[in-house]
């Protein structure tokens, strides 16, 4: 790309997470209910059924507006875009055009180890359309997901490369899941994007022409779509051909771009005000008793991590990656005291043993406070850390109290003088040739000896103490 | 992106405007409304001549604000109800011709 330089632009529909549709009181869209059991007159767009608004929906697009620094204006208001489709029986989206709910605003990004600012034009309101199956002779359509609340966010061309698209798109789902804006699962489609991408030679201002790549729903599609997109037009201009602006797909399994030269008239979409819908009026306390109700962000956290908890910033953003976690790691910490320590557990053992069971957070069976008292009885050394690792996968697998499964287990460390002398001497009279090793200056034969003592009381000793005591007698 | 609703009203070809529509006209139904909708929108435009900055938004006239619903899902129509006004249905869809992509 040296001669060249690339303008990602992103247009991201997000899935809200409400109860209810944006327009009528039927529940919200969810994966699995048997098709058109969940419409009304309104979502099915029968001729005189009047929209209502979700006000939980306006609260969750404001709410991300001031998350990423949007101005709310106080009036706002709903538009009618107009286009032919199945999925759409009024024939006619309800969303905004005119006055959208949240202006500007930016998310800042790390990138190839930069941080950049991608500002953001505009969040406006809108509604799913059906779910729709092309069969070979027919399509069905199924309006369980018409009129599920979705807020549209378009950026600024402002990305670079596909990793900056990447980057942003990361950022932003973080962002939503934390605060409970939508779950955000793309899998599911509630994360759908379009994305504008143009070349243009280095050192002009002009953006170059632009093609729109429709409906795009996982990462790896996004940036396997762009980098092939940004060659193509680099190719294309670089042996002499001209761009037109135009819609095209991205097609997963071939691993190319097509153009959609079908829906010729499809661009005009015939806007106007919608005449059924009030316009929003929000007002200055409103505004901010929402602002009252967001939760701390991603980033802020991290830093908090760091300098509230003196972790490492790699431990703080292994935390942070999810808000269950971090509020788990918090939990334990405040019991617990040891933050550090408490990090070494919840991104090893407890990290790992999820992964294993391709569990969540949420159905740990090991509770923020029995793992804190887990903590304690280490560094009280109570137990020393392979007994402590047996009680962790207890208390992972069956819940409990620590303090109960050491008794049971009887895995108490042992740290009476008494057994650990006699611990010692029997390891030492096993092994008169190691003795003699270490007596000869061998210092690693120390540690086949605490290796015999942690043998002899079964995992249960105290190895420093051991190796103090080892020590002592090896030395008179 | 943001466009004046305005900025477009000045001519409308019907024939154009009929096809987005899916409505078929003959050439003299086109015709014959092409001087009606020419007529309609050179009256409109009459507005054009006001100066409105400080005229408040008329987009709304009822007068209504904020009218919306609490987050409380309510059943809507029975399955069967719904399906009543299919056309045609199978496996609990409505059925239309195939679409092209």
């Amino acid at each position: 790309m040296s001669k060249w330089m690339a303008s990602i632009g992103l247009e991201v529909h997000v899935q809200l997470k409400t109860r209810t549709k944006m327009f009528c009181s039927c529940p919200a869209h969810r994966e699995g209910e048997p098709p058109n059991t969940q419409v009304c007159p309104v979502c099915l767009g029968l001729p005189g059924a009047l929209p209502v608004m979700n006000r939980e929906a306006i609260r969750k697009t404001v709410l991300t507006g001031l998350m990423i620094g949007s101005k709310i204006p106080l009036r706002s208001s709903f538009d009618r875009k107009n286009y032919f489709y199945p999925d759409m029986p009024k024939n006619y989206q309800i969303t905004q055009q005119a006055a959208p709910l949240c202006m500007g605003g930016s998310v800042d990004i790390q990138s190839a180890g930069t941080l950049k600012t991608i500002r953001v034009n505009h969040i406006h309101q809108e509604e799913d359309a059906a779910k729709i199956t092309h069969l070979a002779n027919s399509s069905e359509i199924d309006f369980n997901r018409s009129g599920t609340p979705l807020m549209e966010l378009v950026t600024e061309p402002d990305m670079s490369t596909p990793d900056e698209a990447i980057a942003f798109l990361t950022a932003l789902r973080e962002m939503l899941v934390y605060a409970g804006i939508s779950d955000a699962d793309l899998e599911l489609g509630h994360m759908r994007c379009d994305v504008n991408t143009s070349i243009r030679p280095v050192g002009t201002d002009k953006l170059g022409v632009k093609s729109e790549l429709k409906n795009m729903n996982t990462f790896r599609g996004i940036h396997r779509a762009l980098t092939y997109e940004l060659k193509r037009q680099m190719d294309t201009l670089e042996a002499g051909g001209s761009l037109v602006q135009e819609t095209r797909r991205w097609d997963d399994a071939a691993g190319v771009t097509l153009s959609m030269r079908s829906k010729e008239y499809a661009h005009d979409y015939r806007y106007f005000p919608e005449p059924d819908l009030p316009p929003v009026i929000l007002d200055e306390a409103m505004i901010a008793r929402w602002r009252c109700e967001l939760p701390e962000l991603p980033a802020a956290k991290r830093a908090r991590f760091i300098q509230d908890y003196g972790l490492p910033e790699y431990d703080a953003g292994v935390l942070t990656a999810e808000r269950a976690i971090a509020d788990y790691f918090e939990a334990a910490a405040q019991k617990a005291g040891h933050p550090k320590a408490v990090s070494n557990w919840v991104m090893g053992e407890l990290l790992r043993a999820l992964g294993e069971k391709g569990q969540s957070i949420a159905e740990a069976r090991i509770t923020p406070d029995a793992l804190a008292a887990l903590i304690a009885l280490v560094e009280k050394k109570t137990i020393n850390m392979p007994a402590a690792k047996e009680v962790f996968q207890i208390l992972f697998e069956q819940g409990g109290e620590p303090e109960a499964i050491v008794k049971e287990k009887g895995l108490l460390q042992v740290s009476d003088s008494g057994a650990m002398e006699d611990f010692a001497e029997q390891a030492m009279a096993a092994s008169p040739k190691v003795v003699e090793d270490f007596r000869a200056g061998k210092e690693a034969a120390l540690m086949f000896l605490v290796g015999q003592v942690m043998k002899l009381s079964r995992g249960k000793a105290n190895p420093q103490m051991a190796a103090d005591v080892l020590r002592r007698k090896l030395s008179t | 992106m943001t466009m004046n609703f305005s900025e477009r009203a000045d001519r409308m070809d019907v024939r154009y405007v009929a096809r987005l529509a899916r409505i078929r006209l003959t050439d003299a139904e086109a015709d014959e409304l092409q001087g009606q909708l020419d007529d309609i929108l050179a009256f409109v435009g009459e507005l054009k001549r006001l100066d409105v900055q400080e005229a408040p938004p008329t987009d709304d006239s009822s007068g209504n604000r904020n009218i919306w619903h609490e987050d409380v899902p309510r059943p809507g129509l029975p399955h069967e109800a719904a399906m009543a006004l299919a056309p045609t249905a199978r496996h609990g869809q409505f059925v239309v011709p195939k679409i092209m992509e």
